[in-house]
């Protein structure tokens, strides 16, 4: 059973007994070039200093010199694992400012893909966490069954990983003939794999003395800290965007913002695993009933928007995604903010790891899910 | 409470600020010198509440730099935007909100490294991006010849 040690006391200067370790920025579990600058005693840590950046690419510097459609390209750059979520955040950002109303069709079909995504997401989630606290066969599993996932967006979009498949105005093509029936037999599948998933780790005993009790973030901190998405909600802080502010298909459907109590590592772990279930209910209640209609609306060559500030929010697999654009009236923007669910997350760490055993830490590590280049942008 | 009850609060209570309503939410415009009172007084305010400091970024205009808050009420649920000037482009600076929502502590970081603006009373400021040869990007009179190809 993991154990907490009370006695840390952090001061400014290294103290006789203390030595710094860092962790990255090629480490395994940083999952990315992410450095941790640690101070231990013994194994006991007393403080993590995040240091980000080394694949930091000036993304909102770039979105100054380019239009309105080429940004929507570069924010599946960002947190590569919801590519889609990002794509329409920009979109519907754009779409609000110019008043656009997009045909219903496109509505179902964006949210279905950002619960495909969703899962996908939670999928290389399952595995890298399980990889990260020493269990190597779960890599395998949730590789086996996201590819799934990508071949359904191959066969629609022609892509992977980076999707690109929402434009302002609507989706770039139609969906595939064959895209309601490989994503039936997919959900159909994947409700008899992911029982599996719980007996390899959920219910495993080991498993659970590494995360029950790990790395406790209170409520009140979740908030205070702007801790989003699985990792928020498993503290009590409801933050689901797709309840509180819906956008999409969101409002017509029926389904739970999955909560927990705890805060602890173990909780942030069944909140994700709850959320695969509700993920693959949402795109049941939607898949049957995709209305026809266009799959886009016409726009402008040259999509200019009118001058003043818009922010749009969207419940990414990580958390809060938003896009914040100031507009001066031309073609490129004034000035693009995206608030990246990962970097307010990351930097929780620090509060919540004080105390534990490195090993811990590599546990709160794997349960906060960071993607390394949605934090550096 | 709605945009327009809110718009009525805050402009009964801080009479020399600027309150209107934004293309979607209400904006509040503060002086520097009062920021960090109004900050603490929107935060502690039972029927305000604003706990969750969204998102923190600036913004560089010609003779001034804009800080920009997106706060939110998880109590109420509801949504404003506060903006604050700096005097000047060249010595900017800002109080730090960072002892009342801990998350702009790193955000200030962020923008510090990016767009130059020093934070007062800030616990830790320093650069997370880039290191110290490089200017502040995201200013718009920042020119990078090895980098940037201008077209």
């Amino acid at each position: 059973m993991a154990e907490f040690s009370e006695k840390y006391i952090v001061t400014d200067e290294i103290k006789a007994d203390e030595y710094l370790v860092n962790i990255g920025p090629q480490h395994p579990s940083t999952h990315g070039v992410l450095r941790l600058l640690t101070r231990l005693e013994g194994e006991i840590v007393h403080n993590v200093e995040p240091h980000i950046g080394y694949i930091h690419s000036g993304i909102e510097k770039m979105t100054e010199a380019l239009s309105y459609p080429q940004i929507v390209h570069l924010t599946d750059r960002m947190d590569y694992l919801s590519a889609h979520m990002n794509n329409e955040a920009v979109c519907l950002c754009v779409e609000n400012a110019l008043q656009v109303e997009v045909p219903e069709r496109v509505k179902y079909i964006r949210t279905i893909f950002d619960e495909l995504q969703r899962l996908a997401s939670h999928q290389l989630w399952w595995c890298a966490s399980g990889m990260d606290l020493g269990a190597l066969t779960a890599f395998f599993y949730g590789l086996r069954d996201r590819e799934d996932i990508l071949d359904i967006f191959e066969e629609t979009c022609g892509a992977r990983l980076t999707l690109n498949y929402s434009v302002p105005g609507g989706v770039m093509f139609d969906i595939h003939p064959n895209f309601q029936k490989s994503v039936k037999a997919f959900i159909t599948k994947f409700r008899k794999k992911l029982p599996e998933y719980d007996k390899l780790l959920t219910d495993n005993i080991i498993f659970q003395n590494r995360t029950k009790g790990v790395g406790v973030l209170s409520k009140e901190d979740a908030i205070a800290f702007g801790v989003t998405g699985p990792t928020g909600r498993a503290s009590g802080f409801s933050c689901d965007v797709r309840k509180h502010h819906p956008y999409s298909a969101y409002p017509y459907i029926k389904f739970d913002e999955k909560m927990g109590t705890d805060g602890d590592s173990f909780m942030r772990w069944k909140v994700r695993m709850d959320e695969m279930w509700e993920s693959m209910n949402i795109i049941e209640q939607l898949i049957d009933n995709i209305p026809e209609g266009d799959f886009a609306v016409k726009m402008k060559g040259v999509i200019k928007l009118p001058e003043g500030e818009f922010y749009q929010r969207v419940e990414s697999a990580r958390g809060e995604f938003g896009v914040y654009i100031v507009s001066d009236g031309k073609k490129n923007p004034y000035r693009v903010k995206f608030r990246s669910p990962g970097f307010s997350n990351l930097f929780t760490i620090n509060h919540i790891a004080k105390g534990w055993k490195i090993a811990d830490l590599v546990a709160i590590m794997a349960t906060f899910d960071l993607v390394i280049p949605d934090i550096d942008r | 409470m709605t945009n327009e009850q809110l718009i009525e609060q805050l402009t009964s209570a801080n009479p020399d600020a600027v309150v209107k309503q934004g293309s979607q939410y209400p904006e509040i415009t503060v002086a520097h010198d009062k920021l960090h009172a109004f900050m603490q007084n929107i935060k502690s305010d039972s029927s305000l509440a604003f706990d969750y400091l969204v998102c923190e970024t600036g913004v560089d205009y010609p003779t001034f730099i804009q800080v920009v808050y997106h706060l939110e009420s998880t109590a109420h649920r509801h949504f404003m935007v506060v903006k604050a000037n700096t005097e000047n482009r060249e010595t900017a600076t800002l109080d730090t909100v960072a002892d009342i929502w801990p998350t702009a502590e790193f955000h200030e970081c962020e923008i510090y490294d990016l767009l130059g603006i020093r934070f007062n009373n800030h616990p830790n400021l320093r650069r997370y991006f880039l290191d110290d040869t490089w200017g502040h990007p995201l200013r718009k009179d920042f020119h990078d010849d090895i980098h940037v190809v201008e077209r």
